[in-house]
C-alpha cells in the first residue's frame, strides 16, 4: 500500500466512526456543538500520532506476549500529556469534554490502530496512518457536531443566529443516535455509487 | 518480558514527570483566575486578596464550605461562598454566592452544573439566576412558588430551580452560624 493511501483512507474508506463504527461513546458524548467535537477530535489526534510512532519504533522490542499492556502504557501516556496540556492552556474547553479527556485511554481506535497497523508497520507509515486516522475522526465529529448545534441550539460555533432555543433533542442523548444514524447512513450510500 | 514492560513504564512515568513539571504552574493559575474571577463578579469592589484569606466553615450536611472574605481597605464589604447542592437533576450543582456583611444577596455565579441543557442549564441565566439580588434569606423565602416560596422555578426545569435555591440557602445557613451578625 503506498504512502498516501495510508494517510487518506482514514477520510472515507476506513473513517474511524462513520466506516468502522469505533469509538462510538465519545462521539455521541462530546459532538454537542462544533467547538467540543472538534476539541475531542483534535486531542484524539495527538494521542493516535504519538501513540502509533512510539509503537511502531518499540514493536520489535515488545515480546508478544505483554504487547498490550505495554500499548495501554504507552497510549495512557500520551492521554495524560494531552489532559494536562489542555487543563493548563484550554481549561474552558478541558470542563466542557470532562471525563472523556482521560477516556481516550479506553477509545478503541487508538488501542485497534495500535494493534492493528502500527504493531506491523514502518515508523512513518504509522505516523500517517495516525494522523488520518485522527483526521477522520475530528472531522466526523465536526460534522456531528456543527450539525447538533446548528439544529439544536441555532448557533455555529457558539455565534448564535436565532432567538430562543432550538431542537432540544438533538443536543441530548438522543439526538446524537439520531444525527450519527443518519451520517453513518449518507456515508454507506456514498461509498457504494 | 517483564525487562522490557519495566523500560516501558520507566520511560512513560519520566516523560509524564516533565510534562507535569512543565504544566503545573499554570494549571494552579487557571484554577486561581477562574476563581477570582467568580468572586469578582458576586461581591461588592474590594482590593485584599480574598483567595488568599479564604477559610472553612462547617456545613449543615457535614461538607465544609469555602468563605472568601472581601474587604475593602481593610472593611469587610461582602462575603464570597463556594456553595453547592446534591438535588440538581444531574450531578452537583456548584455555586459562589455573594453576600453582604448583613447576610443580604449581592449576586450569584454558577461554577459548575450539568443539568439538562435548554431547561435546567437556564439558571446560568440573569432571568433566573438576578431573582435573588438584593434579597435577604432572612426573610426572603427561598423556595420555589411551588413549595411556597417566593422563587420564580425555571419553567419545566422545577428540580434544578430547587437544587440552585437549596444551594443558596446553604451558603446563608452556613455563613450565618458561623460569621454573620
Amino acid at each position: 500500500m503506498n504512502q498516501l493511501q495510508n494517510f487518506t483512507k482514514g477520510f472515507i474508506k476506513e473513517n474511524p466512526i462513520l466506516v468502522l463504527v469505533l469509538g462510538t461513546c465519545p462521539t455521541l458524548a462530546t459532538s454537542t456543538s462544533a467547538l467540543n467535537g472538534m476539541g475531542m477530535g483534535l486531542a484524539t489526534t495527538f494521542v493516535l500520532i504519538g501513540s502509533n510512532v512510539v509503537i511502531s519504533l518499540l514493536a520489535n522490542v515488545i515480546p508478544d506476549k505483554v504487547r498490550i499492556p505495554a500499548f495501554i502504557v504507552v497510549i495512557a501516556s500520551f492521554v495524560t500529556v494531552v489532559d494536562l496540556v489542555m487543563q493548563a492552556y484550554v481549561p474552558s474547553l478541558y470542563e466542557t469534554l470532562g471525563i472523556f479527556i482521560p477516556l481516550i485511554v479506553v477509545n478503541c481506535i487508538v488501542l485497534g490502530r495500535a494493534e492493528a497497523f502500527a504493531n506491523k508497520n514502518t515508523v512513518f507509515s504509522s505516523l500517517l496512518d495516525g494522523f488520518g486516522m485522527g483526521l477522520g475522526f475530528t472531522m466526523a465529529l465536526g460534522i456531528l457536531g456543527t450539525f447538533r448545534e446548528l439544529v439544536g441550539s441555532g448557533s455555529i460555533f457558539g455565534y448564535k443566529f436565532i432567538k430562543g432555543d432550538g431542537i432540544l433533542v438533538f443536543i441530548l442523548a438522543p439526538g446524537a443516535f439520531i444525527a450519527l444514524g443518519y451520517l453513518i447512513a449518507i456515508i454507506n450510500r456514498v461509498r457504494k455509487t | 518480558m517483564v525487562l522490557s514492560l519495566t523500560l516501558i513504564s520507566l520511560g512513560a512515568s519520566i516523560a509524564l514527570g516533565f510534562v507535569h513539571e512543565f504544566t503545573k504552574e499554570p494549571i494552579e493559575l487557571s484554577k486561581l483566575n477562574k476563581k477570582i474571577e467568580a468572586i469578582k463578579k458576586v461581591v461588592p469592589e474590594f482590593n485584599n486578596d480574598p483567595a488568599a484569606e479564604m477559610y472553612k466553615l462547617p456545613s449543615e450536611w457535614g461538607d465544609s464550605l469555602e468563605v472568601y472574605p472581601a474587604k475593602k481597605d481593610n472593611e469587610l464589604v461582602g462575603y464570597g461562598v463556594k456553595t453547592y447542592s446534591k438535588k440538581g437533576y444531574s450531578g452537583n450543582i456548584t455555586l459562589v454566592v455573594g453576600l453582604k456583611p448583613d447576610g443580604t444577596i449581592f449576586n450569584i455565579t454558577v461554577l459548575e452544573q450539568k443539568e439538562t441543557p435548554g431547561l435546567g442549564t437556564k439558571m446560568v441565566l440573569p432571568a433566573f439566576k438576578d431573582q435573588f439580588n438584593d434579597k435577604n434569606p432572612a426573610s426572603f423565602k427561598m423556595k420555589v412558588k411551588k413549595d411556597g416560596g417566593q422563587v420564580d422555578a425555571i419553567t419545566a426545569a422545577t428540580i434544578s430551580s430547587r437544587a440552585f435555591c437549596d444551594a443558596v440557602q446553604n451558603a446563608y445557613s452556613t455563613l450565618k452560624k458561623g460569621d454573620l451578625k
